[in-house]
């Protein structure tokens, strides 16, 4: 287990932390590496705190459980922080990066003494202007793989990029305004 | 050649449904194993099978259908969970006793009430002597390699069984991981065409099937089947053998991990074995002689085999993911002990209710029960037989 690297996503149900979190597993298993991509399933429905998980190793990984002790913990809903302990078990070796508009040193003091890294990404601001909507999970799914170096920046817009061709190829404006999401995220991201 | 991938237990089982190519698919939805049907119908809808795919408007008729087209002489397959097998019951009896080698993927889940959706193997547990062969696999892989096999093991002219493949419910059907797809044409190679020795359409050879059968026959038919659930632990070595040539993955009646010299052990089914696994490690580095048995056949249970792998150990701890609610122990406890009695004696045997409704399984809590093995072994007092992991006491 000492080669594993652990995340945690917290959102609210719709926010798309479970999709990220299988989109993280894809494209990380693209580089040859072994991958966990998990939901945690509570009373589905929209709004309701939710988990999702992701393990990656260079090994074959074969724990089962939910993750306890987080090496990185991604925040989709700022809103969680005044209800959900996202830095519960999350090593101070790691990282908690959160979707605001607030600065790292902002977030820190709502955080309750967490003494790792603390990253933001104001994943609302880029979502709405590069895909016109709110989906906060795209411009966070860049920002974790940012800040948590499971795989290089360029491989994973490269990834990305085909893996949207194939999955829009009747709608090229979707394809461009997710990327524009997915380098904007990764340019953008703060506290590094 | 293998495909190297990553998917969910369901879409890996739904993948192996579209390269079987069965002739008929009946099913009805239930979380967590919905998707597999869901992803099924799909595959049916753009051509990509052949198979007729019936949307019934229940369980109990899921498997009517089946029961129906494999009695017609057809390759029939379907999926369900907690309440949907249990609402299939009655049905059950009725395949294994027509001798119809249907093929059902069981996603795991805790049967209601309360109600619960989540993981815990109460529902196959509850259809373990419907005359079911039943597969247990940790993994994404295993589930995929499991349903496979189970197609060749349910078909052999010796077993004609139906099968269930078990996983767990969210844990392995909605996890994203690594595995190794067969070809499509490897798969068809490998399953073969099904050719019942007796069918209703069969005009050479006309039968009836499910007539009643009174005192004067009925006994006879129901050793019949017995003989034939005892007889399949020759056929699904053989598959597997066979199944080990073209994949290179090797697959037994159960898993012995680090048996070969353990003091204190486990016997465990489905993903919690994974977990288990990674402890055993933990304390070999400590110079613990830890080891652990993963039981994939569950039915036929493997006496004589699991007798033998336990035979050396000091103490032994049986997890269960059901409770009997028996005042006796957990089904698998049940199992391995009676087992075990008069064939080796002065191994302590003690039982683990685990993980019910979902209940997280984390690696802290295979350790309280390797410590407590080892305390049974330098104590040689056993203190509870029966005994509960992970619960609150209130």
């Amino acid at each position: 287990m000492a080669n594993v690297v652990e995340i945690r996503w917290h959102a609210r149900g719709g926010q798309g932390a479970k999709t990220a979190s299988e989109l993280l597993a894809d494209a990380v298993f693209e580089t040859g590496k072994f991958v966990q991509g998990f939901p945690e399933y509570g009373p589905e429905r929209m709004g309701a705190p939710i988990a999702a998980y992701n393990r990656i190793s260079d090994t074959k990984i074969r724990v089962h459980s939910n993750i306890y002790e987080p090496d990185f913990a991604v925040v989709l809903d700022e809103s969680l922080l005044e209800c959900v302990d996202c830095t519960a078990g999350l090593k101070e070796t790691g990282a908690i990066v959160v979707n605001t508009s607030k600065t790292p040193d902002e977030v820190r003091a709502e955080l309750g003494g967490y003494k790792g890294k603390v990253c933001t990404l104001d994943a609302r601001e880029i979502s709405e202007s590069c895909i016109g909507r709110y989906f906060p999970n795209t411009p966070m799914l860049a920002a974790i793989v940012k800040v948590s170096g499971v795989m290089p920046d360029d491989v994973f817009i490269k990834d990305m990029e085909s893996s949207l061709k194939r999955k829009f190829e009747s709608k090229p404006q979707v394809i461009e305004g997710n990327m524009n999401a997915f380098k904007r995220a990764i340019s953008e991201v703060k506290g590094l | 050649m293998g495909i190297r991938t990553k998917l969910s237990g369901n879409e890996a089982v739904s993948v192996a449904f579209k390269q079987i190519n069965p002739d008929v698919v009946a099913a009805y939805p239930i979380t967590p194993s919905t998707e597999v049907p869901q992803f099924f119908s799909t595959y049916a809808a753009n051509g990509e099978v052949e198979t007729e795919f019936v949307p019934v408007e229940s369980e109990h008729s899921a498997m009517s259908a089946c029961i129906g087209a494999q009695a017609a002489g057809g390759r029939s397959m379907t999926a369900t969970s907690a309440q949907g097998l249990a609402l299939m019951w009655e049905m059950l009896y009725i395949a294994s006793a027509y001798r119809l080698p249907i093929n059902m993927a069981v996603i795991n889940r805790a049967l209601s009430g309360p109600i619960n959706i989540h993981c815990d193997h109460s529902d196959s547990m509850g259809a373990r002597d419907s005359g079911w062969l039943q597969i247990y696999s940790e993994d994404c892989q295993e589930a995929y390699d499991n349903f496979i096999q189970a197609v060749r093991i349910s078909e052999h002219p010796d077993v004609m069984l139906p099968a269930m493949t078990c996983f767990d419910g969210f844990i392995t059907s909605h996890k994203v991981e690594n595995l190794e797809l067969m070809e499509d044409a490897e798969v068809q190679k490998f399953v073969g065409k099904y050719k019942p020795p007796y069918h209703l359409m069969d005009k050479e050879k006309p039968m009836s099937m499910g007539p009643l059968s009174l005192p004067f026959h009925y006994f006879e038919s129901k050793r019949q089947q017995a003989e034939a659930m005892r007889g399949s632990i020759k056929a699904i070595l053989e598959v597997a053998a066979e199944f080990e040539k073209v994949t290179g993955r090797k697959y037994g009646l159960f898993e012995e991990y680090q048996m070969a010299d353990a003091e204190v052990a486990i016997v465990i089914l489905n993903s919690t074995a994974g977990t288990a696994k990674d402890v055993v490690d933990e304390l070999r580095a400590k110079g613990v002689k830890a080891g652990l048995l993963k039981i994939r056949v569950f039915r036929p249970f493997p006496v004589e085999q699991i007798v033998a792998a336990l035979a050396k150990c000091k103490a032994v701890a049986v997890l269960d993911r059901a409770d009997s609610v028996n005042a006796a122990g957990g089904p698998v406890f049940t199992d391995v002990t009676s087992a075990m009695f008069g064939r080796v004696d002065g191994v302590k045997v003690i039982n683990y209710i685990y993980g019910l409704g979902g209940r997280d399984v984390k690696t802290d809590d295979i350790k309280v029960v390797y410590n407590e093995l080892l305390e049974v072994v330098k104590t040689g007092k056993v203190k509870e037989v029966y005994n509960y992991l992970g619960v609150r006491e209130v």
